[in-house]
């Protein structure tokens, strides 16, 4: 059984490194006709493409599995890594198996590049999700639910096929299911953090993002289930918070570093699309206006979502105190505008609370990292030897 | 005397435009001094600026005074001591100004600026907007509201979009009336919107002046003269009387046949704002070559009204709510900007295209290699692409940009001399 979990999680890295979308492959042999819609970070409603009987997909760039080549030429200088590897993605034909493309209003990058993608792809549905940054007027609900069923037509309009509120209920219920197993993993992984490696629990969580949900949900419960049965040994580590890597991600082996310099991760805001929510959607009720209120008032913080009801620096120093962490590592992508942004209010209030944090900036195309190395190191030294 | 010195026009206009500008930074000492008027901080792009003039509040601009601050060589101070705070290299130069500036006391004029009753962020296309207007709140302790504006996603505005841009409206009003403790006067408001139409009448005429060869005004570099009290007294009888005047002038310009060069030689479509630490350095590659720009992206942050849009006194909710949706730059999307410029190059008669990336600024730089693609392999359009900034004096490379402006150039008169250089051609 050890062993057994040992592999699953080696699978779940394989999947997450695979450019060719194998596993959306496959699906699609599966349904005949069916549509695959990507979605660029960091969150869909992914209950929507699911209730029309479409598979979504997360996009979180290529890593270091893809040269640029032709992607420079239309994005030039000062852009994060993230927006020109999907580019090149789409360039070099590696998004040819999906029918659709998301994005949505996290940033002016992302932003301008989702019209480039409807310019150099018009084969594809290419479509800008606005997702409002206004929470605090009881028309946000009202407008985004107007917007999710904008694109529920758009989707029918693609597939050919009629979304049911029975079949949106049903996804709802599957998805906050998906929510609740990311959430008991990731309290069983601050509690003993022996029992599940970070990098283990993010490749099982970013594995989901190419396969249905409903085989996400059998992976988990494997998952929660194996890990248990590990006999691990703790470690002399520093218990840290990692915030910044919300839509780019660093590459698998940044993440492993940072826990073999003697991290302890409690936290952290890799994939947040996936758990997205504070609270389950509520399954009563009409399900698109369950969806577009629990985006505006039960969503966690981002970067990328904007709610001054509870600004982000401080929902970070609350996050901190709940987990008991010892200090934060902002993990940044290179020009990253939202974290840079909010990196000046994050220093402050954590030094105003008297808490040791790092700076680091990667590249998802980066693959050597002995100065982080050096960084990480010397940061931890600091704390466990005071 | 410099070619850009003799090209720069100086008539009544610029007299008025200075007093204007004067006359604001006055209002806003005064509101620094004793609290009245309330002032409120806003961004240009696409803005209700007549909601603010309804309850007589004036308007502070950041934007503006990072503008001021880089045009007159001092952005780099606040910069660095922006930067010393935590903003990053690559953050936006504006809000670094800005920032830095209001942390060390720094106003462009010297003089006092208020701290705002509200700090209002109209959030039309642009992300970086509402983290600045955050930290804005943040750093001086003022109440944000944020009006979430849709993005234009298709090529107009849903109903829905406008029902909620509309929504935070009245609910901005309600906030105001609580903070300024004055009422909504919605005479005023109407009023408001109905000087905005005619400046906007005005100013349309001005930029459709520029069709004409030669074109007796630089639509780059001098709309930016004019962009000031554009935004700033916008909504105000001021405004309105200024811009008449501006029209007249550019009027007779064209009557007695003078352009902004003696004898104008190429025509250009600019897309992006300019390096404004090295304003002038740029304007002088330009007159260098009596190239003259006849419209730009630039010149529509604050509204797009050359193609008929204009505020309606008659619907005045609905109208200021359709010039934040869909009748700004900032707010489009990235083809229908694509569409803007190639309009421009056709209906203004333009030989080429100028791109200029600015590092600050992603959201009119993000994918500009896609844009050159579109013109120069899609359109045939002949297309040069700079890179520098518009505040931050550290990325200006003024001997590498002056020689990639001379070759464009020299390739433009290559073209002319062989005949193969239509203006306007698509
Ligand atoms: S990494 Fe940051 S800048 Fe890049 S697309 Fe994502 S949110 Fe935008
Ligand atoms: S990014 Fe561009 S549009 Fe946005 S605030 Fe900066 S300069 Fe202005």
């Amino acid at each position: 059984m050890a062993q057994e979990i040992e592999r699953t999680f080696e699978r779940f890295s394989e999947i997450l490194q695979d450019l060719t979308f194998t596993e959306v492959r496959r699906w699609k042999e599966e349904h005949p006709g069916k549509k695959s819609i990507a979605y660029f970070p960091v969150y869909a409603p992914l209950e929507i493409i699911h209730a029309c009987g479409m598979l979504p997909v997360g996009l979180n760039g290529a890593g270091d599995r893809l040269d640029i080549q032709y992607a420079d030429a239309r994005f030039g200088s000062f852009i994060c890594s993230i927006v020109k590897t999907t580019m090149e993605m789409g360039m070099t034909g590696h998004l040819d198996v999906f029918d659709g493309m998301l994005f949505s209003s996290i940033c002016d990058s992302a932003r301008n590049l989702c019209f480039v993608f409807k310019r150099n792809f018009p084969q594809m549905y290419v479509d800008f999700l606005h997702l409002p940054h206004n929470p605090s007027t009881s028309a946000a609900a009202d407008f985004l639910e107007s917007e999710y069923r904008r694109l529920q037509r758009e989707l029918e309009k693609l597939g050919n096929c009629e979304m049911s509120p029975e079949g949106l209920h049903r996804a709802i219920v599957l998805y906050n299911q998906n929510r609740t197993l990311l959430q008991q993993l990731y309290a069983l992984r601050a509690e003993r953090p022996e029992l599940l490696r970070t990098s283990e629990l993010y490749a099982a969580m970013r594995a989901g993002n190419f396969v249905p949900v409903e085989t996400h949900n059998a992976w988990l419960e494997e998952v929660l289930a194996g890990v248990n049965l590990r006999a691990g040994k703790r470690r002399d580590s520093i218990r840290v918070v990692i915030e910044g890597s919300f839509c780019e991600q660093p590459p698998l082996d940044l993440i492993r570093l940072i826990e073999e310099a003697g991290c302890y991760v409690v936290d952290d805001d890799f994939i947040l699309g996936r758990r997205w929510f504070t609270e389950d959607v509520p399954v009563d009720g009409d399900p698109l206006r369950a969806l577009a209120e629990s985006y505006v008032n039960r969503a966690v913080y981002s970067s990328v979502r904007h709610d001054w009801r509870n600004p982000r620096h401080k929902a970070l120093l609350e996050k901190v105190k709940r987990t008991g962490a010892e200090a934060v590592i902002l993990l940044i992508a290179k020009f990253c505008e939202p974290a840079y942004f909010d990196y000046v209010l994050f220093k402050k209030e954590l030094e105003g609370a008297g808490i040791p944090h790092l700076l680091l900036e990667f590249e998802e195309k980066a693959f050597t990292f002995d100065r982080l190395r050096t960084e990480v190191e010397t940061f931890v030294e600091s704390l466990l030897f005071v | 005397m410099s070619e850009t010195s003799k090209a720069e026009y100086r008539g009544g206009m610029h007299q008025r435009q200075k007093a204007l500008m004067l006359d604001w930074y006055a209002r806003l000492d005064e509101g620094a001094r004793t609290g009245s008027p309330p002032a409120v901080s806003l961004m240009i792009s696409g803005n209700c600026v007549e909601l603010l003039e309804a309850f007589g509040a004036v308007p502070i601009y950041p934007e503006i005074n990072a503008l001021q601050l880089a045009i007159r060589h001092q952005s780099l101070e606040p910069i660095l001591a922006a930067e010393e705070m935590g903003y990053a290299a690559d953050n936006c130069a504006y809000v670094k100004a800005d920032i830095g500036a209001m942390l060390k006391g720094i106003t462009p004029t010297g003089g006092k600026l208020p701290k705002p009753t509200l700090v209002f962020c109209n959030f039309v296309g642009c992300n970086t907007y509402i983290k600045w207007f955050e930290h804005l709140a943040e750093f001086q302790n003022a109440p944000l509201f944020m009006l979430d504006v849709p993005f234009l996603r298709g090529d107009e505005p849903s109903k829905e979009d406008i029902a909620y841009v509309i929504q935070q409206m009245h609910e901005l009003i309600k906030k105001l009336e609580e903070l300024t403790g004055r009422k909504f006067d919605y005479d005023r408001f109407r009023e408001a919107v109905r000087c905005s139409s005619q400046v906007e009448e005005s100013w349309s005429r001005i930029k459709r002046l520029a069709q004409r060869s030669p074109s007796p005004f630089d639509a780059y570099f001098d709309a930016i003269t004019l962009m000031g009290p554009l935004y700033v007294h916008r909504a105000r009888p001021e405004g309105v009387e200024f811009f008449e005047l501006a029209l007249r002038e550019m009027e007779e310009k064209v009557a007695r046949g003078e352009g902004v060069y003696d004898q104008e030689r190429f025509r250009l479509v600019m897309e992006g704002p300019p390096p404004y630490p090295f304003f002038r350095a740029f304007r002088d590659m330009f007159a260098k070559w009596k190239a003259c720009a006849v419209a730009s992206t630039y010149s529509t942050v604050g509204g797009l009204w050359e193609f008929g849009f204009r505020h309606d006194p008659d619907h005045p909710f609905e109208s200021v709510a359709m010039h934040m949706l869909q009748h700004n730059v900032v707010n489009r999307n990235y083809l229908q900007r694509y569409e803007q410029i190639r309009r421009y190059i056709e209906e203004w008669n333009a030989h080429g295209l100028i791109i200029h990336f600015v590092k600050s600024c992603r959201l009119f730089s993000a994918g500009q290699g896609d844009m050159r693609d579109y013109f120069t392999r899609k359109l045939g359009i002949p297309t040069l692409y700079l890179e520098s900034d518009l505040a931050d004096p550290r990325y200006f490379s003024e001997a590498q940009i002056k020689n990639r402006m001379d070759a464009f150039f020299e390739g433009l008169e290559h073209s002319q001399a062989a005949g193969s250089l239509r203006a306007g051609a698509a």
